[in-house]
């Protein structure tokens, strides 16, 4: 892959602060799908700071793929037509520090590659989004063989992984503390 | 890092507190003499970040295939009014017209075109619609501070608004945020998605601000702040402020970009 060198010196980000939930939660952020359709999953979980206190003022964002693997480029996260699927998804977290997205299952974007949702975080406090990644629990072999899984502490590794019980997908986020969640730092960042 | 202790409960810091952690924090980073462009996320002097911090180093990551695409947005989306945050009601919002335009490019300096900036904002008295907002300043029934656009084929996005007004906060006593406006964006890669603020230019509380001083770099922090700028300023109508905004740089090759002229 090629890459050209950056040129331009970025933008800083800053914090998402406590005022967001008027301006960037619309209706549907959070279902991709409705739920209780064909095909729907929940991928749910709750924020935790360093002190394992649930936060109530997170925003979370999830980029997937859809079941067949395909990156999808169609319009329509802000205005859901109910029909078309985009990949997209926003949730504030509740009162109780949890989020919940209603979803479709994202294939692996290549042949034997583990599936994983892209999450990104942000909060009051979070000086800058942070990026992580929420891989499906079920592929073992894709799981053991995924790069950036490979280069992770065995005992960290699990933070990338959500959980499946009878409700669906659980990916908890801590941002802080002793099962701190491993967040990326991407090229040129 | 060797910042001073902040204190943990109790009574509130004061703006003196703050402006010496502010101070030394700014001191080792000079001395560290490695340049940064990002806000520190351990920033003790802005409290709200003392839990809120990962602890551990980012992990390196190569962006794989969902990562070096990004969503798509379109006109479904958004409706061209959206962008004027002073037509929202049945009358003009209090304050100050203003038109802020820029551009949004990546960090080869390509447009980031037809992609959405979505901004939000306190009114002209620095007040919030939001409920969390405790401030005891005036609601305006004519501005919600809400706004959107998509950016055009060339990456420029404009807005018209009402300049927004500081309001105190309750990290330290006396705790003033300078004004500002939040913009979210998005690239053309998933790894470009930030959320940030946009400042006006020589606002006295800079110095003050642990939100804005998180950027420990003093080159790095003006990049935040818009020019005033005539051209965009019209007669007997609105004041214009031009911001431009880079992303960080995109991961994405030329022959995967070929593809995504649609």
């Amino acid at each position: 892959m090629t890459t050209l060198p950056p040129t331009l010196p970025p933008t800083p980000g800053q914090t998402v602060g406590p005022f967001f939930h008027y301006a960037l939660p619309y209706d549907g952020d959070r279902d991709l799908v409705a739920p209780g359709s064909a095909g729907a999953i929940r991928l749910r979980g709750t924020v935790y700071d360093g002190a394992g206190t649930p936060i109530p003022d997170a925003l979370i964002e999830i980029w997937q793929a859809d079941p067949d693997g395909s990156v999808v480029q169609q319009p329509g996260s802000l205005r859901r037509d109910g029909w078309t699927f985009t990949g997209f998804g926003r949730a504030s977290t509740a009162r109780d520090g949890t989020y919940g997205f209603s979803t479709l299952t994202p294939g692996p974007t290549e042949e034997g590659a583990a599936a994983f949702f892209a999450v990104t975080v942000f909060a009051r406090g979070l000086l800058n989004r942070l990026f992580t990644r929420a891989y499906l629990p079920d592929d073992v072999d894709a799981l053991a063989a995924d790069a950036l899984l490979r280069s992770v502490p065995e005992s960290r590794r699990g933070t990338l992984v959500a959980t499946r019980d009878e409700q669906g997908l659980c990916f908890d986020i801590r941002l802080q503390g002793e099962d701190e969640t491993v967040f990326l730092r991407f090229p040129g960042h | 890092m060797t910042t001073p202790a902040p204190s943990h409960g109790g009574a509130l810091a004061s703006q003196a507190d703050i402006s010496m952690e502010i101070a030394a924090a700014e001191t080792v980073y000079q001395r560290a003499g490695i340049e940064e462009t990002q806000p520190r996320l351990d920033y003790p002097p802005y409290r709200s970040s003392l839990l809120r911090h990962p602890t551990k180093d980012l992990h390196h990551a190569d962006p794989e295939t969902i990562e070096r695409w990004a969503p798509c947005f379109g006109h479904r989306d958004v409706d061209p009014l959206e962008a004027d945050l002073t037509i929202q009601h049945g009358g003009e919002p209090i304050g100050e017209r203003m038109v802020v335009a820029g551009r949004v490019l990546d960090g080869e300096g390509r447009p980031v075109r037809h992609q959405l900036v979505e901004i939000w904002q306190a009114n002209a008295g620095g007040r919030y619609v939001h409920k969390r907002d405790q401030h005891p300043a005036p609601l305006d029934p004519n501005f919600t501070g809400v706004g959107r656009c998509l950016t055009d084929a060339d990456g420029s996005y404009r807005f018209q608004t009402i300049k927004p007004g500081p309001y105190p906060w309750k990290n330290h006593h006396n705790a003033w945020r300078p004004a500002h406006i939040h913009f979210s964006l998005f690239g053309t890669d998933f790894t470009q998605r930030m959320v940030t603020q946009m400042y006006f230019p020589g606002d006295p509380l800079f110095a003050l601000d642990p939100i804005y001083q998180s950027i420990t770099d003093a080159k790095a922090r003006e990049r935040l702040v818009a020019a005033y700028d005539h051209e965009l300023t019209s007669h007997e109508w609105a004041t214009g402020y031009r911001w431009d905004i880079v992303l960080t740089g995109s991961q994405r090759t030329h022959m995967e970009e070929e593809g995504d002229d649609a």
